[in-house]
């Protein structure tokens, strides 16, 4: 309301929001038909997808702990533990493998509690969508991410020198039960994930949850050289059946009880987590 | 009855712990109507749009949104409304572009629909440029121009508005209020929640002022700014010695008692009436006083509150919202 006029006023500025496209764009939009639920979680799992690609950062530093893992446990105890580095990178690449996936999990927490933090969410829970969608989808998505860990460490294994007895079909059924594991126990941190206050404390608990887990496990040592407490351990630890049954599919010697075990194990994580974790962001205000 | 209402709130009560965020809150919007919630940091306005947008259950109270109840038929309420939250419900991680897609694969658009209406709406909102950036690089203008279009990617019955100018510089606001001109001209209702009485006033047809929980007034902005006074005309001399002069002209021409400011050759004088005002200014050029510029100030929120309430708006928290 000053006299003075304004310098801006004078020069012409773009108008974006001026009249004529606003009033189109604003009266052109029928409602479509409601997507069905996994209508929803499908784009979701799109959504998922488009973060790897423009935060590829999360995914490269799950991966790259375990390719250092593997390029110096063969080279530098290689030798040491079974004598010939060819012989350690055939025994621990399947461990390696189900390592990295599993730490990729942990950021399904991460992402989720990273996500309730911010205002979409807010909007996703507006819409007229199945209210687990965003859940859901986003799970289905981080398997994709899980499918490209896996794809890293098992290409690399090969340059590495590695060689699969079970053959091309064999190293793909490990490759899939790492991922139908990893994607049961992505509920155990998305639940996580919406139990702890932020990120960071849900990718401590998590690895840190994970650590003896994984460590503690046939994934890099034979459990018959350990004191007894902790091979009694290590052989209940359902890491170590994850390990036995991706290292039988890809050495060509599977047993249907090994693999049985871990989608039954995979089965009862995600009917105790996912549930949870629907209920707890349901919720959640 | 309720057919004729947008929104029909009575007795909505929220309470954090011990904090009374929402404590009896009532509201009565009529369909097509643009309603102004107007308050001070922590007086619940956030609370009360999460509780009729669904993504809040009331502890106590009731509300129909579109003739459906927030709690009971929350699916139907979602089906009809939008909503714009006060931290942009934007992906930052997506592309502006990505985040219209996404909402219009929500909305059940097939994926070609989705993407012409996101193109659509990018060229509406004058986003095209930054289309295909990450949000997060985005300015707060652009951010807030695209939390709107993704509000209307299917043009709602009713929308959330929550603050969608605080932090804008004036041009980026003006196109906010474009925008939402634009979208009440075509009929959606909108409730809107602000801290600016000049944003409510601009916009809205009714405006309920509400403060620790509680609605403490309510009428048309020009009923409410009645209630406080006209705001005020300020006026900048050329020369500081003719400003005793320039108190007592004003004075006399608006019946209030000028307030003489720090800046030597400036004063303010409170007026009822901004009709009265040119009369005043056209006296002090009459009198022969030169005048570097003048404005006319609208009542402050600090000052309708003082009216309302007798005591000033007090921040709650102090916490400064981001932009
Ligand atoms: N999730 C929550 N947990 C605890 N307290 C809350 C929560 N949300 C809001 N509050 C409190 O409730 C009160 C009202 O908050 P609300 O966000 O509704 O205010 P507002 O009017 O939107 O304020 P602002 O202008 O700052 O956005 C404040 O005291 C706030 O601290
Ligand atoms: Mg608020």
């Amino acid at each position: 309301m000053t006299p003075t006029p304004t310098p801006q006023a004078a020069k012409p500025q773009p108008q974006p929001a001026a009249g004529v496209t606003l009033n189109a764009a604003l009266s052109s939009s029928a409602r479509p038909p409601r997507p069905g639920a996994l209508a929803a979680a499908k784009t979701f799992g799109w959504r998922g997808m488009l973060k790897i690609k423009h935060v590829p950062e999360q995914l490269i530093d799950a991966t790259l702990t375990p390719v250092l893992f593997l390029v110096m446990f063969t080279y530098l105890f290689g030798g040491a533990i079974t004598g010939s580095t060819g012989e350690y990178l055939q025994y621990i690449l399947p461990g390696v493998l189900v390592q990295s996936v599993l730490f990729t999990s942990v950021y399904s927490g991460v992402a989720l509690n990273t996500d309730m933090t911010k205002g979409v969410v807010d909007r996703f829970r507006s819409l007229p969508i199945w209210r687990a969608a965003p859940l859901v989808g986003a799970v289905i998505g981080d398997c994709v991410r899980f499918a490209i860990a896996s794809t890293i460490v098992v290409l690399l294994g090969f340059a590495l020198g590695f060689h699969a007895d079970g053959g091309v079909a064999g190293v793909l059924a490990a490759m899939l039960l790492v991922i139908v594991f990893a994607f049961a126990l992505s509920w155990v941190f998305t639940t996580l994930g919406l139990l702890l206050r932020s990120p960071s404390a849900v990718m401590n608990s998590g690895f840190m949850a994970l650590f003896p887990l994984v460590f503690l496990s046939n994934t890099l040592i034979e459990p018959s050289t350990l004191p007894s407490a902790l091979e009694a351990f290590v052989n209940v630890n359902p890491v170590s059946s994850l390990v036995t049954a991706t290292r039988g599919l890809m050495g060509g010697d599977a047993s249907a009880g090994d693999i049985g075990l871990v989608l039954a194990e995979a089965a009862i994580l995600t009917a105790i987590f996912a549930p949870l974790t629907v209920r707890l962001y349901r919720a959640k205000s | 009855m309720t057919s004729t209402l947008a929104i029909e709130a009575t007795g909505l009560v929220k309470s954090f712990g011990k904090t009374r965020a929402v404590d009896g809150v009532d509201l009565a919007v009529q369909r097509g109507a643009v309603y102004g919630v107007l308050g001070p940091n922590g007086a619940g306005k956030t609370t009360t749009i999460r509780m009729l947008a669904t993504l809040l259950r009331p502890d106590a109270g009731s509300a129909q949104v579109l003739g459906h109840d927030v709690v009971s038929e929350a699916h139907a309420v979602r089906g009809l409304v939008s909503l714009t939250g006060q931290l942009a419900s934007v992906d930052d991680d997506l592309t502006g572009r990505e985040n219209l897609i996404l909402l219009g694969r929500l909305l059940g658009y097939p994926s070609k629909q989705a993407r012409a209406r996101a193109d659509e709406l990018l060229a509406a909102f004058g986003l095209e440029e930054a289309a295909g950036r990450l949000v997060k690089n985005f300015s707060g203008g652009m951010r807030r121009r695209l939390d709107l279009a993704a509000s209307i990617v299917v043009t709602p019955q009713l929308m959330f508005l929550d603050e969608p100018t605080t932090g804008l510089d004036p041009r980026s606001r003006n196109q906010v209020w474009d925008i939402v001109r634009a979208l009440a001209g075509l009929g959606t209702t909108v409730l809107l929640c602000t801290q600016y009485l000049d944003e409510a006033d601009q916009l809205a047809d009714r405006i309920a002022v509400i403060d620790r929980g509680k609605v403490i007034a309510e009428g048309t902005p020009s009923s409410l700014k009645a209630s406080v006074g006209g705001g005020a005309l300020r006026v900048r001399l050329l020369d500081p010695l003719q400003r005793d002069e320039a108190a007592r002209l004003l004075g006399r021409a608006l019946d209030s008692e000028p307030h003489l400011e720090a800046d030597p050759a400036a004063l303010t004088v409170r007026i009822d009436d901004p009709a009265r005002a040119a009369d005043a200014v056209a006296a002090l050029s009459g009198a022969g006083l030169g005048l570097a510029g003048f404005s006319l100030a609208q009542p402050s929120l600090d000052e309708v509150f003082l009216a309302l309430t007798g005591h000033p708006a007090e921040d709650d928290d102090t916490q400064e919202e981001a932009a």
